[in-house]
């Protein structure tokens, strides 16, 4: 692990889950997989705060644990998966754009608590949207039901591995910790419940009746709901899917720029045929016929089938190729290549497809000149310092300057290519090229640096301010008091004075910052996405 | 000689093919590490705005505010105190390291990580299987009170009784934690009690004197 992704881990640790969880994630990141002693001997915590945190952690999946084989349990940190939580705001949002609000708020709730039961999950959520509806209205469990039924079909959460059905021998002791396990086809069975009830609000308006009414609804759940019938089937969110989703937006949206609406959409309705039938790090997608495809086009694009048939044959025939043609049966059979420059750059060299031109956006930095060579250079493979001049119209000596400065930089790199054997360097060839595989480290690296840098930026004004907004919130919530036991206007902007013009200028700024702070978070996150994946899947080409 | 003194500033490779010509002026040498903050050549591109993008910063930042309120938040146990008060029974429960604040299912986690499971705060909500008939309309009644006594307490300490509540499972308790009880037998409303700590360290002993 690098520094980078040390501190950024470091720093979402401390966020979201406090210091002392922070501590031992540190420790376990740092140091490797280790048992419970030597991370309080390390951390310097008490044994039972070391106990918290283990059990907060892998409650959330971000620790995992192994029985060793003399017994003793290690404990793991999984760094990746501490990184996504950086990520929790866009699977949230996903979820709401595909299911709607109690999508939104199943995901959400199953995010916040690392894995809930099924029951657990709807009946919170039920209760929450009852939050946000008309007086005397409730959410029914049955809608919240049917959308994580919907969730579960589509993969976008799967079932927890399992405590395993152990008979128990009296005579052998329990092991130290279960081993969970859970087979792949069991992972989005919904198991058969009948959730029957509504969301209950918090406050009521009537608060007398309400407490003698929770009495007695108490007392006779109280019988029944000891234990829930699906007791022991934990979900969680299945990252990887939303990751596919991702990468097929993606893919829509770049077919879109480089072509049409209706090619696009083309692309979307294989991308959805296919979506639980790809296994997760497949380069292509399953073939698809062209009639299955006319089949399940969204019900307001009619085209004919014809038109259909050339669409696939310009995709397929796109340099980029996105779209392969893999067979003649049924009219037709297509495939979509989801790698990231699918063919690139082994195969024969089509442009750079998506993600390098990526790169040169983030060569923005250098300006577009440096941007324009960059993406010579990637085309090109090799080229000497006069060619680069040359082909990318730009005078010497700025070419130069650039080139250099990429160097230093290590996003170009010089190749060697002596002429004689002593490789003397008047009779050498120096060739600029660009390794896309350490660029796109670097520049990986170079994001998590980012955004750990924001993230304590964002740390620091809100720590400079604390006294200003402390201030802040006790001029509210007595404002709020006020205001429930019916002040007089008068009264009310007394108290709004007490903080003066420039504090309330100062609080804006803050608020500006902060804001912008956390969508320039969210908008690196979206780049070190595209780097991940692209790195990823590069690397698992045969 | 390796180019030292005659020749110097020679290197290994041909100069000119990286593109420094003869008698081009190199940049002057680093001597101290880069800049922290170094100048800006080019501004960044403006953020994307849309509503996709403010509704994601609000997610993001309710998230971060909700999580600090969640029981997995875990903050450090309350220093223990010199001495131990007689104000300290009727405090507000402050967090404690040797108790979990929600309930984990211990079937799938390490048995060593087991601790006792802190009940939080009032007003339980699930009455306990009731032995006899008798017991559970005492305990009922006991309820009753309690809950309308609650309700003369501030509205702060009310939601955050609430929240609780709600974090709470309905799962049976495998130890009752003695502050409920405590806690329970009380007259006196809790809120009331100012035990006078909050003016400073040495309170009781400056009370005679005048305040300038």
């Amino acid at each position: 692990m690098t520094q980078a992704e040390l501190r950024l881990c470091s720093l979402l640790l401390q966020e979201h889950f406090g210091e002392i969880v922070e501590k031992v994630g540190n420790s376990l990141l740092r140091t490797g997989p280790r048992p419970l002693r030597l991370l309080v001997g390390d951390t310097g915590l008490l044994p039972d705060q070391v106990k918290k945190a283990l059990c907060v952690l892998i409650q959330h999946n971000l620790v995992r644990y192994e029985v060793q084989p003399r017994g003793s349990v290690e404990y793991e940190a999984r760094s990746e998966r501490i990184l996504r939580i950086l990520r929790y705001p866009r699977y949230i949002y996903t979820a709401k754009t595909l299911y709607g609000d109690p999508g939104e708020l199943l995901v959400e709730e199953l995010l916040l608590h690392g894995h809930l039961s099924m029951s657990c999950a709807v009946a919170k959520v039920a209760d929450r949207l009852t939050e946000t509806m008309e007086d005397g209205k409730t959410m029914d469990y049955s809608e919240v039901s049917s959308t994580f039924v919907r969730l579960a079909d589509t993969h976008f959460i799967q079932r927890c591995p399992m405590v395993p059905e152990s008979p128990q021998s009296a005579k052998a002791p329990p092991p130290p910790a279960p081993a969970l396990a859970i087979a792949e086809k069991d992972m989005y069975i919904v198991p058969r419940l009948n959730l029957v009830g509504k969301g209950k609000r918090r406050h009521s308006c009537d608060e007398e009746e309400e407490g003698e009414h929770k009495a007695k609804r108490q007392k006779q759940e109280g019988g029944t709901s000891e234990t829930p019938p699906d007791d022991g089937i934990y979900w969680q969110v299945n990252l990887e899917r939303f990751h596919q989703h991702f990468r097929d937006q993606a893919l829509v949206s770049a077919v879109a720029s480089r072509m049409d609406q209706t090619s696009s959409e083309v692309v979307r309705t294989m991308l959805r045929m296919s979506e639980v039938t790809t296994a997760s790090g497949a380069s292509h997608t399953q073939p698809l016929s062209s009639n299955e495809i006319f089949r399940s086009l969204p019900a307001g694009y009619n085209i004919g089938k014809q038109v259909l048939d050339q669409y696939l044959a310009l995709l397929a025939d796109d340099p980029l190729e996105f779209v392969g043609k893999s067979g003649d049966s049924g009219g037709g059979t297509y495939t979509v290549s989801i790698l990231w420059g699918g063919t690139w750059p082994y195969r024969a060299p089509p442009s750079p497809v998506q993600h390098p031109s990526l790169i040169p956006l983030l060569l923005h930095r250098f300006g577009s000149r440096c941007a324009r060579i960059f993406r010579l250079l990637l085309r090109k493979k090799h080229l000497e310092q006069k060619q680069v001049e040359d082909f990318a119209m730009i005078p010497a000596k700025e070419a130069k300057d650039m080139l250099y400065r990429m160097l230093s930089e290590n996003l170009v790199s010089l190749q060697e290519i002596p002429k004689t054997p002593d490789h003397a360097p008047s009779r050498t060839f120096y060739l600029y090229t660009v390794n896309v595989m350490a660029a796109a480290r670097m520049l990986l690296h170079r994001c998590y640096k980012s955004v750990a840098n924001l993230m304590e930026r964002r740390q620091h004004e809100m720590r400079e301010n604390k006294r200003l907004l402390e201030k802040s919130q006790r001029v509210e919530a007595i404002l709020a008091s006020m205001q429930a036991t019916g002040a007089e206007a008068a009264q009310l902007h007394e108290v709004e004075e007490m903080i003066t013009g420039p504090e309330r200028q100062q609080l804006e700024t803050l608020k500006r910052n902060v804001n912008k702070i956390d969508a320039s978070e969210n908008q690196v996150d979206e780049t070190i996405f595209v780097l991940e994946s692209f790195i990823e899947s590069t690397m698992k080409k045969p | 000689g390796r180019g030292r003194g005659r020749g110097r500033g020679q290197m290994t490779f041909n100069v000119e093919a990286v593109g420094i010509g003869k008698g081009d002026a190199l940049p002057p040498p680093t001597l101290q590490p880069s800049p922290l903050f170094p100048a800006l050549e080019r501004r960044a591109a403006p953020l994307p705005g849309g509503e996709e993008g403010e509704y994601m910063l609000a997610l993001k930042q309710e998230l971060r505010r909700a999580m600090r309120g969640l029981p997995y938040f875990v903050k450090p146990g309350a220093p223990r105190r010199d001495i131990e008060r007689y104000s300290d029974k009727y405090q507000l429960s402050s967090p404690v390291d040797s108790a979990i604040d929600w309930n984990p299912d211990w079937r799938r986690l390490p048995r060593e990580l087991k601790i006792r499971v802190r009940r939080l705060r009032k007003g339980r909500t699930a009455p306990l299987v009731p032995k006899q008939h008798v017991a559970l309309d005492k305990e009922e009644t006991i309820k009753k009170l309690e809950s309308l006594e609650k309700k003369e307490e501030e509205v702060t300490s009310e939601e955050e009784e609430e929240k609780e509540e709600e974090e709470e499972g309905k799962e049976e308790e495998e130890e009752e934690y003695d502050e409920e009880e405590h806690e329970e037998e009380t007259d006196y409303v809790l809120s009331y009690f100012d035990n006078g700590e909050s003016f400073g360290p040495d309170s009781d002993d400056n009370g005679d004197e005048a305040v300038y």
